[in-house]
C-alpha cells in the first residue's frame, strides 16, 4: 500500500472507528444506535434549515483548527486556542457594541480586533517559548484559564455587573438575510466567506510565502533551519501569533455571526480543543482542516437532534470526538494494521 | 491582630480543604511524569472519579452507611486507574502523542460522566449525597495555640489522608527499588532498559497510579466541595494539579507545598469578599493567581525546574 493511501486511509478508518464504538456504547446503554445515528444524520442535512445551521456551526470549527494546524507546522502545540477563542469573542463583541461606525469599517474593525486579541493572546506563549524556552502546552493551557477568567470579569464591567455584554450594532454583524432565506431562517451568517477566506490566507502563507517556508523549515528540523541562517525565535513567535490570529477569528465568529453579543461562562466552549482533532484530521493541512472541521462541526450540531429524535444523551457525539481523536492519534498502530494487510495481498 | 487570626482560622482550614484534591491528583501526576509520560489528562480522570464517586455514594449509602465516602473514594481510585489504561495504552503501546491522548481523556472523560449521568438521572446532573467526608478534630494537636485551631480542628479525613500518600508516596519514589526504576525510565529509558528494567512495564504501572490518585482527587472534591455531579463540577482543578506539579519540580512534598498555596489561592478567592483588606482585591485576580504563578515558575523566576528527560517520547526498542 503507498504511503499516500495510508495517510488517507487512517483518519477515514479512525472516523469509522470512532462511530463503531459510540454505537456499542449507544448499544450497552440500551439505546438504538440505528436510530441514534438516523437522527444525528436527519440533524445535519435533513432539510435545509438543518444544513445552514451545520454550515454555521462549522466556520468556527474551520477557524480553530487552522489555529492549531498552522501552530503544528512548526512544530508547536497550541492548546491555547480555547482562550484565545475567548478573548477574540469578547472583543469582538466588545468593538461590536461600543463604537458606531459605517459598516464598511466597523465590521472589518471589529474582525481586527479579535483577531489582534487572539494574536495578543498566543504571542505570550510565543515569546516565552522562544526567549526562555519554556513548554507552550503548558503555558497555553494556564492561558486558557486566565482568558476564562478575565473575559468573565471584563463581560461584568462592559455591562455594568450584569453578565452579558449588550448586542453589537448592525454595522458589525456578520448577519445574512439573504444566507438566512436562503436556509429556511437559520442564523447562517457571512462567517463561513471570513473562515474559506482564513484557509486561502494559510494557503498562501505556507505555500506562496518565504515566512511559510521558514516556519514549515523551523517545523521540520529546528537545527538545520538555523544553520541554515533562519531565526528559529523570530518564526516560534510568528507562529504562534498568526496561530492566535486565527483563533481569535474564531471567536469572532460566535461574536459577530451567531450569537451577536457574550455572556459569561463557567467553563470553555470546547470549540478550541475540537480543533486539536479537526487539525489532526486534516493532517494540518489547509484543505484538510476544511474536512475535518465539516465533520466536527456536523456531528456537533447534528447532535442537538438526537434528544428529541431518539433520546439519546447529545454527549454521545462528544464520546465519539473523543474516540476519533485517540483513533487519529494511535494512528501508528493502524498504519502497522494496514501494512501487514497490504503485505498479506502482495504475498498472494 | 485578633482579627487577622479570625481570618486566619476561618481561611486556613478552606485552604487545606481545597488543596486535598489538588495533592492527590498532582502526586498522580509525579508518578506518571517521572516515568516519562506526559498526563495532561488529569482533568478527565479527576472529571471520572468525582462522577463516579458521587453516583457510588449515592447507590450504595444504604447498604455502606457512614463508610459511604470512602468505599466511594475507593471505587473512584479503580475507575480511574482502569479509564487511565486507555491513556497508557495510546501513549506507551501506540505511540501517540501523549499530549493528544491526554486531551483525548479529558474530552472522554467528561462526555462519558455526563451521558451516564442523563442516562441514569435524566438530567444534567446528580442528585445530593447524604453521606459527606467526615471531618475529625484531631486529638492533642488541636490543643496547640493558634496552629491547632489552624489545622488541626474539623479537619476532613481525606486531607488528612492527602498529606499521608504525599509522604508515602516520596517514600516509594525516593526510597524505594520500584522508584528508582521509575525515575530511571523517565530519564534515561535506554540505559534502563540495558539494565534489564522493563521500560514499558514500568510506564504503564506508574500511568495506572496517576489514574488512580486523579480518580480519588476527584471523588474527594466531589464529596467535600459540591456534593453533586455536573458539568462544572471538575472545572479546571486536574489543570491546577497539573501546574502544581510543575510548580512542585516533580517531587510529591514539593507539588503538596504548591497544592497547598492553589488551596489557598481558591479560598481566598471565594471569601475575599468577607476579608476587610482584600474586599477591594477584584476576585478576577485571585481566579488568575494559580494559573499566571504557574507561568511565572515555568518562565524560570522561581528556580529553574526540570522536567524528566525522557518525558513525551515513546520508548522503542532498539532506536536511539
Amino acid at each position: 500500500m503507498s504511503n499516500r493511501l495510508i495517510n488517507v486511509l487512517v483518519p477515514v478508518i479512525s472516523i469509522i472507528l470512532g462511530l463503531l464504538v459510540g454505537a456499542v456504547v449507544m448499544l450497552v446503554s440500551g439505546y438504538d444506535p440505528v436510530a441514534g445515528y438516523t437522527a444525528l444524520w436527519n440533524g445535519i442535512f435533513g432539510d435545509s434549515y438543518a444544513i445552514g445551521e451545520t454550515i454555521r456551526q462549522i466556520s468556527p470549527y474551520i477557524l480553530a483548527g487552522l489555529a492549531v494546524a498552522f501552530a503544528f507546522r512548526t512544530g508547536l502545540f497550541n492548546i491555547g486556542v480555547e482562550g484565545q477563542l475567548i478573548v477574540g469573542w469578547f472583543a469582538a463583541a466588545y468593538v461590536g457594541m461600543a463604537f458606531e461606525l459605517p459598516k464598511i469599517i466597523h465590521l472589518p474593525l471589529a474582525l481586527l480586533a479579535a483577531a489582534a486579541a487572539g494574536a495578543l493572546w498566543g504571542l505570550i506563549p510565543g515569546l516565552l517559548k522562544a526567549t526562555l524556552k519554556v513548554h507552550e502546552v503548558i503555558v497555553t493551557i494556564m492561558m486558557n484559564y486566565i482568558a476564562l477568567h478575565l473575559v468573565n470579569a471584563l463581560i461584568k464591567v462592559v455591562a455594568k455587573g450584569g453578565f452579558k455584554t449588550d448586542k453589537i450594532h448592525d454595522t458589525a454583524s456578520l448577519r445574512s438575510d439573504f444566507l438566512s432565506e436562503l436556509t429556511d431562517f437559520s442564523t447562517l451568517h457571512y462567517g463561513i466567506f471570513v473562515a474559506l477566506f482564513m484557509v486561502f490566507i494559510m494557503w498562501f502563507i505556507l505555500e506562496r510565502m518565504k515566512l511559510g517556508y521558514e516556519l514549515k523549515s523551523v517545523g521540520f528540523n529546528e537545527n538545520a533551519a538555523q544553520y541554515a541562517g533562519m531565526s528559529v525565535k523570530k518564526n516560534i513567535v510568528m507562529a504562534m501569533v498568526i496561530s492566535g490570529a486565527f483563533a481569535g477569528l474564531g471567536g469572532a465568529m460566535e461574536a459577530l455571526g451567531t450569537f451577536g453579543n457574550m455572556s459569561t461562562r463557567a467553563g470553555f466552549t470546547g470549540i478550541g480543543f475540537d480543533g486539536i482533532a479537526v487539525a489532526l484530521l486534516g493532517a494540518n493541512t489547509p484543505l484538510g482542516v476544511v474536512f475535518g472541521a465539516s465533520l466536527f462541526g456536523s456531528l456537533k450540531y447534528g447532535a442537538n437532534n438526537m434528544p428529541n429524535a431518539a433520546d439519546i444523551p447529545i454527549e454521545i457525539v462528544s464520546i465519539v470526538i473523543a474516540l476519533i481523536i485517540f483513533f487519529v492519534a494511535s494512528g501508528y498502530i493502524i498504519r502497522v494494521g494496514l501494512q501487514r494487510i497490504g503485505k498479506k495481498k502482495e504475498a498472494k | 491582630m485578633g482579627g487577622f487570626l479570625d481570618i486566619l482560622y476561618f481561611i486556613v482550614p478552606i485552604s487545606i480543604a481545597y488543596a486535598a484534591p489538588l495533592i492527590f491528583t498532582a502526586i498522580g501526576g509525579v508518578f506518571s511524569e517521572r516515568s516519562g509520560v506526559i498526563n495532561i489528562g488529569l482533568e478527565g480522570l479527576m472529571v471520572m472519579g468525582a462522577f463516579v464517586g458521587i453516583v457510588f455514594n449515592l447507590f450504595f449509602v444504604d447498604t455502606f452507611g457512614a463508610w459511604t465516602p470512602w468505599v466511594s473514594i475507593l471505587a473512584a481510585m479503580v475507575v480511574s486507574a482502569i479509564f487511565s489504561l486507555m491513556h497508557a495504552v495510546a501513549s506507551i503501546s501506540f505511540r501517540a502523542d501523549q499530549v493528544v491522548s491526554g486531551v483525548a481523556i479529558n474530552l472522554l472523560g467528561i462526555a462519558i460522566a455526563l451521558f451516564s449521568v442523563k442516562m441514569i438521572y435524566g438530567k444534567g446532573q446528580t442528585d445530593f449525597i447524604q453521606e459527606k467526608i467526615p471531618r475529625f478534630n484531631i486529638p492533642f494537636l488541636q490543643d496547640i495555640p493558634v496552629l491547632g485551631p489552624m489545622f488541626f480542628k474539623s479537619v476532613y479525613g481525606s486531607s488528612i489522608l492527602a498529606v499521608v500518600i504525599a509522604i508515602l508516596a516520596w517514600f516509594i519514589i525516593f526510597k524505594t527499588p520500584f522508584g528508582l526504576r521509575l525515575r530511571s525510565v523517565g530519564e534515561h529509558p535506554m540505559a534502563a532498559d540495558t539494565m534489564g528494567i522493563k521500560v514499558n512495564r514500568i510506564r504503564y504501572i506508574a500511568v495506572i497510579i496517576s489514574g488512580g490518585l486523579a480518580g480519588m482527587g476527584g471523588a474527594v472534591y466531589a464529596q467535600t466541595m459540591t456534593n453533586d455531579f455536573g458539568h462544572a463540577t471538575i472545572n479546571g482543578q486536574g489543570f491546577m494539579a497539573l501546574a502544581a506539579m510543575i510548580f512542585g519540580k516533580w517531587h510529591p512534598i514539593g507539588a503538596m507545598g504548591a497544592a497547598l498555596f492553589f488551596g489557598f489561592a481558591q479560598a481566598l478567592a471565594i471569601s475575599s469578599s468577607g476579608i476587610p483588606f482584600m474586599q477591594n482585591v477584584p476576585s478576577v485576580f485571585l481566579y488568575i493567581l494559580p494559573y499566571a504563578l504557574t507561568i511565572i515558575a515555568l518562565a524560570g523566576f522561581i528556580g529553574k525546574a526540570n522536567a524528566p528527560k525522557a518525558i513525551g517520547d515513546p520508548y522503542i526498542k532498539g532506536s536511539r
